[in-house]
């Protein structure tokens, strides 16, 4: 005990509340400065990915619009036999009614360019038409048949008019008919159904994503159906039933391991056993679903064990406590927990899967496919690698495609993404 | 000092074994304690016609001992708490009798622990029905993410004890009766049963656990994580539960000891050091480390 005299003459010890007070403030300037960090590095990121949204939209919404031209066909029954129906010149029928239309035009030079005018799909619409009602045979229609793509770009102004006329894709000629038809509203562009229906083309006008979507489509099934519950098998036997010991730890490493190989490696490897080995067809969604789910397995499984590995042990001692075997309590009990946990690293493992093109280029899905997949042996193609394609094609309207593929690759994976988040709020609970 | 009220009441209902035992202890009351350096049990560990019997059980994590030769009885009908400081195993103890102690990995149990004369230890006893004759109540309340009525439910209908609808009802009905928890949730049955207060859960929790209708139940700290209110329910519980089961209750309260339980074992660093009536424990320990920790000297 200090006695009055004491405590007077020692130096007055310094009040906490004055030492705390003197570092406050540099505390709360850190504090903000800190999230000031924060707030801006979330702003950037935003920014960048409303960039990339704008520029992508900016470049690719004029793909789900295309040219078409308005043009009196007559069915002439000279040309279009009833037997050949299907082998018709349905050509000479849209030569025939250009050629009517623009009668001044005189010279092959000329007609080969006014010609050029039409896709050279519009032999393919009118075929159909004719198939479907045969009686249109000998009597003449207004048919909007798809224009070529050089006019689709000129009509959307990514060809510019004020260059010399070498440097054109579209000649001074095709541009006077080109304003003529669009005088007399013959041009009009409408709704690009042909891109959301169609498979790959070397015509812009004709390419669509859907054998694309197919193919990622099956290629995805095949990769869900196999890497789910393969890997949530996996998770909980090494979670839950198997030993801790050197195998284990040499297992749970190399599934780590895996997860950072690169992707081309997997494409390798099924290159070396899927296709030549096991002999299984080149380009297939089945090779390339086996691939993929090569690559997901282990980000599966490092979601799913730490999904289990979350879950409460309270829980598993409760189960166990009432007499329930290893097999129920993880069956009635940790599943159900964990359930929403392994869904959010399947759908990370999904969406890569999906945004891959590397390993699937091994495998011969870069193949350049215009029938659309009806099934998991069909030859295919998938989302990112028909946008690789695109994206490498000389042709300007291949442009705005790759764009408009990489918006419906996008709007794929928002599906992908729904779904998954409503799958893990219904299995969500609290405890 | 300590209010023993309800083990007077009990004593007067006593049993036979604890009329013998209180025989013994009239007899020591000017024997000098054993000594804090001496290990043995010192107490009467075997009871007549005992429910479950102990011997020489040890108890390894890896290298690191942590139960050192325990043998004690378990009766019919009795409550038997386990006290102790922290640390010196009664937890880890309690969890041999249903073998809880499985689950952790390095964890060894050598020794006899019979149940109905056989070693529930031994390689062919199958864990499911040792845990359905042998209960366990846990220290933190654990109801699982599920409705109250899927809680109690849960244990019948794994062991396939019901035969419809209308029988799992009403064993649900029993169970929640006896864990006195009936008339609070019967008209919310299908809520979930985390939604409930802490004492509620923990009375969920044993309602669970009596669904299934065990003759032993463990109850390891069963009210450490609850307000004194909820604890006197529970405790009322358990003195009503005892004329059914077999309870073995381990707890850091020496006044929740005196008021529920008939036998005390009090453990030190993996050592049982002494048993005997509770009665006799709280107001004449034989040994020094006893008697140093219910006068509160360390622990």
């Amino acid at each position: 005990m200090n006695s009055p005299i004491d405590t007077a003459a020692a130096p007055e010890p310094q009040r906490t509340i004055d030492i705390v007070n003197r570092s406050l403030k540099r505390r709360y300037r850190a504090e903000r400065r800190f999230r000031f960090y924060g707030l801006a590095a979330i702003v950037l990121s935003l920014m960048f990915l409303a960039l990339l949204f704008v520029s992508i939209v900016a470049k690719g919404y004029s793909a789900f619009w295309q040219t078409s031209i308005r043009l009196p066909i007559v069915f002439d029954p000279a040309v279009i036999q009833q037997d050949t129906l299907v082998n018709a010149d349905y050509a000479a029928l849209v030569r025939e009614a250009l050629f009517k239309k623009f009668p001044q035009v005189d010279g092959r030079q000329d007609k080969r360019q006014l010609t050029a005018l039409m896709s050279s799909g519009s032999v393919y619409r009118l075929r159909d038409m004719v198939l479907k009602d045969p009686d249109l045979v000998g009597r003449g229609a207004e048919v909007w048949l798809l224009a070529d793509d050089d006019v689709d770009m000129l009509i959307k102004g990514h060809f510019r008019r004020d260059l010399p006329e070498a440097e054109r894709r579209v000649s001074d000629k095709q541009i006077a008919w080109i304003e003529q038809l669009e005088s007399e509203g013959r041009l009009e562009r409408r709704f690009n159904t042909t891109f959301l229906s169609a498979g790959d083309s070397r015509e812009p006008e004709l390419a669509g994503v859907w054998g694309a979507v197919s193919g990622s489509f099956f290629t995805l099934l095949i990769t869900l159906s196999l890497s789910f519950p393969i890997g949530v098998a996996a998770a909980v036997y090494l979670e839950e039933f198997a030993r801790k010991n050197r195998w284990t730890d040499l297992i749970e490493v190399n599934i780590n391991n895996l997860a950072a190989v690169p992707s081309i490696v997997f494409g390798l490897l099924g290159l070396a056993v899927f296709l030549n080995f096991f002999g299984l067809p080149r380009s297939a969604p089945l090779v390339g679903g086996l691939v993929l789910t090569l690559m997901t397995l282990p980000t599966i499984i490092i979601a799913s064990r730490s999904a289990l590995k979350a879950v409460p042990p309270s829980i598993r001692e409760a189960a166990l406590g009432v007499g329930a075997s290893k097999m129920q309590m993880v069956v009635h009990h940790v599943l159900p927990l964990a359930l929403p946990g392994m869904l959010t690293g399947t759908i990370i493992g999904m969406a890569r899967a999906l945004g891959e093109s590397a390993p699937l280029l091994m495998i011969g899905m870069v193949a350049f496919i215009v029938d659309i997949p009806k099934g998991f042996t069909d030859s295919a193609t998938v989302l990112p690698v028909q946008i690789y394609l695109w994206s490498d094609s000389p042709e300007r309207a291949f442009v705005e495609r790759t764009s408009a593929a990489i918006m419906v690759l996008l709007a794929f994976l928002v599906v992908m993404n729904a779904g998954a988040i409503i799958l893990r709020k219904k299995f969500e609970r609290r405890w | 000092m300590l209010t023993l009220t309800r083990v007077d009441e009990t004593a007067l209902a006593g049993t036979m074994t604890e009329i013998h035992l209180k025989a013994k202890g009239g007899t020591d009351a000017g024997r000098p304690r054993v000594s804090r350096e001496k290990r043995e049990t010192v107490g009467t560990v075997t009871v007549e016609n005992p429910r479950m019997v102990c011997r020489n059980v040890n108890v390894y994590y890896g290298d690191k001992q942590a139960i050192k030769n325990v043998s004690i009885d378990i009766g019919c009908n009795e409550v038997l708490a386990m006290i102790g400081p922290s640390g010196c195993g009664k937890s880890t103890f309690i969890r041999c009798l249903n073998r809880m102690n499985d689950t952790i990995e390095g964890c060894r149990v050598t020794g006899d622990i019979l149940l109905d004369g056989v070693n529930i230890h031994d390689k062919d006893v199958d864990v499911v029905p040792l845990r359905a004759q042998v209960g366990m109540v846990f220290q933190k309340p654990n109801p699982f993410p599920k409705s109250i009525y899927e809680n109690v439910a849960y244990g019948p209908r794994i062991h396939g004890m019901a035969r419809d609808k209308s029988e799992l009802d009403a064993m649900v009905e029993t169970s929640l009766k006896k864990a006195g928890l009936w008339e609070e949730v019967k008209d919310r049955m299908d809520q979930p049963g985390t939604g409930l207060s802490g004492g509620q859960q923990q009375r969920l929790c044993i309602a669970r656990t009596i669904a299934v209708n065990p003759e032993i139940i463990l109850m390891d700290e069963p009210c450490s994580a609850l307000d004194p209110i909820a604890t006197s329910v529970i405790e009322d519980l358990i003195f009503e539960l005892r004329s059914q089961y077999s309870i073995c209750i381990v707890t850091h309260s020496m006044q929740q000891a005196a008021r529920v339980s008939q036998r005390t074992a009090y453990f030190h660093l993996g050592d049982l050091i002494e048993v005997g009536p509770t009665e006799r424990i709280f107001t004449n320990p034989r040994h020094e480390l006893t008697q140093d920790y219910i006068t509160g000297r360390f622990g």
